[in-house]
């Protein structure tokens, strides 16, 4: 990538070499709404190697969510779920004293209301502590920031070191699930990215491609100047950040730079360290069916007197961009999520459309179209609610039992009631339900569908609005048979 | 056993399948019951809610409990309507419309599960071996929101000469979601391709569901689609022929 600083970074060397195949929507920076959602949606669908992807999570979701909740893990959701409405009841409350603890640990705690007060915080503490690179471990909070394009503008290089950001990091993409940021790539593509970044063939291996990968980063760790991570909990009461990960980048993030800056949005926050006794094999269960992940990093203030490594500084930046906004309104319980990505798996819409990259959004899938429009930056992701068939399914496997189907519902009642030039839909609805309620009327909008049916033909009939989408992919039924069942009632009596 | 019930055709059954609402009629007589059908029903206003507009919702909703109050048991070919009874009209009703409809739900049956729980006594058989091997689609609704996962697959095994032959992912969605079947009318497509292909895999004469909406879209895209696939039917349908073929009644189709 030509106009980003390079020259450090072991694991970004040969980046410029690789060239991006990616659809202008899969960009860290497309504009959101730069597509109509439609629009975008279809070519997700596809988009090449999507129906691979489509395959590959049907088999991922079998494989993960076919058992269903076991009687112990039901009653860990049941724990999990009580926890984070706990924390709801009072989030100003846990998060005050969580920033009490944290600072009384040593570090120094942020809070930014929005994404840009987000980037300028972390950015001046790169130029307070001269950062020149920095390493990366997971953190969908810092998308929403766009921060990795942000400090390269300011002359930082930006290294990520989850594997799967990693890799979309070298193809210019950004995540298309939570968890598995790379979930859309097939070995193929990897293998193929990662010899152009190399400069030369790169075995088409998973061991060897995982080598390659954790050669290149090693030296990143031990060099670069600051880390960032995000934050799987928050614990109020010791002010402990917790992150999870199986490869252990983030332990290297959180201990080896100089600086450790954390980024969690305000939901992050738990009342209690104990609460991690359920939270933390509840979304390892949740996220891949893992008893617990490979690694928990717990990271209790800057390095102390005496210890042998850790950062000398830390600091927490806490999110809001319009979330505190939403306890006590129905969309309260998406603040309960725990980001483990399972309604990502099992939403059928996701899965069909090759991943999270056709809601042209920071966060695709159900939770994604619940959580994009109700963000402060998230006005143009109110129509994302409709990108739903509303099978139910994310509930079903949501670890905090959020109610995604319903506020999904309520979402396109608020996106309807807003919208501009929504008044003749509004009209239409009214008039419909005016006419539906009164038996009378309903049975003379059947008789004049029949002779609509009748004068017209189905040939005529598929140009209407509705029906010339329908009748695209799929036949019209047969209207000569609208009020059949009626009229054989009729007969008989 | 109700010995009356009113049969809620929906607005699917008016409009383009009137079928099943049929054959329920026909089952439910021949189990001795009478089955009404209320004229001043239409539709549970289920469109006007996942369009995002729970007022008109509510409407529909207040019409259809006023409508079907009177009787003593209410029965429905749409597992996905009355999904949106249960778990749908609580949250857009308030007062005494809620606990109106909340009492009417007690009493209101999927097609299936008033079969399954009192047609002991029916005795199905296809004779036609070629008609036996179904395969059944799980309606959304009436799995997530009604919790009905058993009843239709009983009534399946109480069909003599009829084999269940179940899909890889019996359970995921066809692609319909009303609205978003034109909203994102590929995606829905590609949904329902899916649907059939597993059908189609199962070797199945019949895919057979308990809900209108999903067999109005698979019938749709069957009949537009090159591949092949097993015919869509509503499992009222298919129990009645096996009862008129038991009793030697024929009208097979």
């Amino acid at each position: 990538m030509s106009g980003t600083p390079h020259g450090r970074s072991r694991a970004l060397n040969g980046r410029e070499r690789v060239r991006p195949r990616r659809p202008e929507w899969a960009a860290p920076e497309y504009p959101p709404g730069a597509i109509p959602l439609p629009v975008l949606a279809a070519g997700a669908l596809s988009a090449p190697g999507s129906a691979q992807t489509t395959e590959r999570l049907v088999g991922l979701d079998r494989e993960l969510n076919g058992p269903g909740w076991s009687p112990e893990m039901a009653e860990l959701r049941e724990r999990g779920a009580a926890i984070r409405r706990e924390t709801l009841a009072d989030l100003e409350g846990y998060l005050a004293q969580l920033t009490g603890r944290v600072e009384a640990n040593g570090g120094v705690v942020h809070r930014a209301a929005t994404p840009a007060d987000g980037r300028a915080i972390i950015a001046g503490i790169a130029r307070d502590n001269g950062v020149s690179m920095v390493v990366k471990s997971k953190s969908m909070a810092t998308e929403e920031l766009h921060l990795n394009r942000h400090l390269e503008e300011e002359g930082i290089e930006v290294v990520e070191t989850d594997l799967g950001e990693y890799i979309v990091q070298l193809a210019d993409e950004r995540p298309s699930h939570i968890i598995a940021p790379a979930v859309h790539k097939a070995q193929a593509d990897v293998t193929e990215l990662f010899g152009q970044a190399a400069g030369e063939p790169v075995a088409d291996d998973p061991n060897a491609l995982a080598s390659l990968a954790r050669d290149r980063l090693r030296e990143d760790f031990r060099t670069a100047d600051m880390g960032i991570s995000g934050v799987n909990f928050a614990a109020a009461d010791t002010g402990t950040l917790t992150l999870m990960t199986n490869e252990g980048n983030g332990r290297m993030v959180t201990s080896q730079p100089r600086v450790h800056v954390a980024v969690m949005p305000v939901e992050k926050v738990i009342p209690r360290f104990t609460d991690l006794a359920t939270l933390l094999p509840l979304l390892a269960h949740a996220a891949s069916k893992q008893t617990l992940t490979v690694y928990q990093t717990m990271v209790t203030g800057p390095r102390r007197e005496g210890e042998a490594d850790g950062p000398e500084r830390l600091h927490l930046v806490i999110l809001d961009n319009g979330r505190t906004r939403l306890p006590g309104t129905r969309y309260e319980e998406v603040l309960a999520c725990i980001r483990c990505g399972a309604c990502q798996g099992a939403c059928p819409v996701y899965r069909t459309m090759g991943g999270g990259h056709g809601y042209g959004a920071v966060y695709g899938g159900p939770i994604g179209a619940v959580l994009s429009p109700l963000l402060a930056d998230g006005a143009q992701h109110r129509q994302l609610p409709f990108l739903s068939s509303l099978c139910g399914k994310c509930y079903d496997v949501c670890p905090v039992k959020i109610p995604l189907p319903d506020m999904l519902v309520d979402l396109r009642a608020d996106y309807e009631r807003d919208r501009r030039g929504g008044r003749a839909a509004r009209l239409a609805w009214r008039a419909w339900a005016a006419a539906w309620t009164r038996p009378l009327v309903y049975r003379m909008s059947l008789r004049a569908v029949r002779a609509a049916d009748r004068i017209l033909g189905q040939r005529l009939l598929s140009r209407f609005p509705g029906a010339r989408v329908w009748t695209r992919t799929r036949a019209l039924p047969p209207l000569r048979r609208v009020g059949a069942f009626r009229a054989w009632r009729r007969k008989r009596a | 056993m109700p010995d009356r019930v009113a049969l809620f055709a929906t607005c699917v059954g008016d409009l383009a399948a009137p079928g099943p609402a049929r054959a329920a009629v026909e089952v439910l007589e021949q189990m001795g019951v009478t089955v009404e059908v209320p004229a001043g029903q239409s539709c549970c206003g289920q469109p006007a809610l996942n369009s995002g507009f729970p007022r008109e919702a509510a409407a529909m909703a207040r019409c259809w409990v006023a409508t079907f109050e009177p009787f003593p048991a209410v029965v429905t070919v749409s597992g996905s309507c009355a999904g949106m009874v249960r778990h749908h009209y609580e949250r857009i009703l308030d007062g005494e419309w809620r606990r109106r409809a909340s009492a009417l739900f007690a009493r209101t049956w999927e097609f299936t599960q008033f079969v399954a729980a009192y047609g002991e006594e029916l005795r199905p058989r296809l004779e036609d071996t070629e008609q036996g091997t179904v395969t059944y689609h799980d309606s959304c609704h009436m799995l997530r929101n009604l919790g009905e996962r058993q009843a239709p697959r009983d009534v399946l095994a109480g069909i003599g000469g009829v084999r269940l032959c179940e899909m890889r992912d019996p359970d995921i969605c066809c692609g319909f979601g009303g609205t978003f079947s034109v909203k994102f009318p590929e995606v829905s497509t590609a949904m329902a391709d899916r649907k059939l292909d597993q059908g189609q895999a199962t070797g199945a004469r019949y895919l057979v569901s308990a809900d209108a909406g999903c067999l109005l879209h698979l019938s749709g895209r069957a009949r537009a689609r090159t591949a092949a696939a097993p015919a869509p039917r509503h499992i009222a349908e298919l129990l009645r022929d096996a009862l008129a073929a038991s009793r030697g009644q024929g009208e097979l189709r």
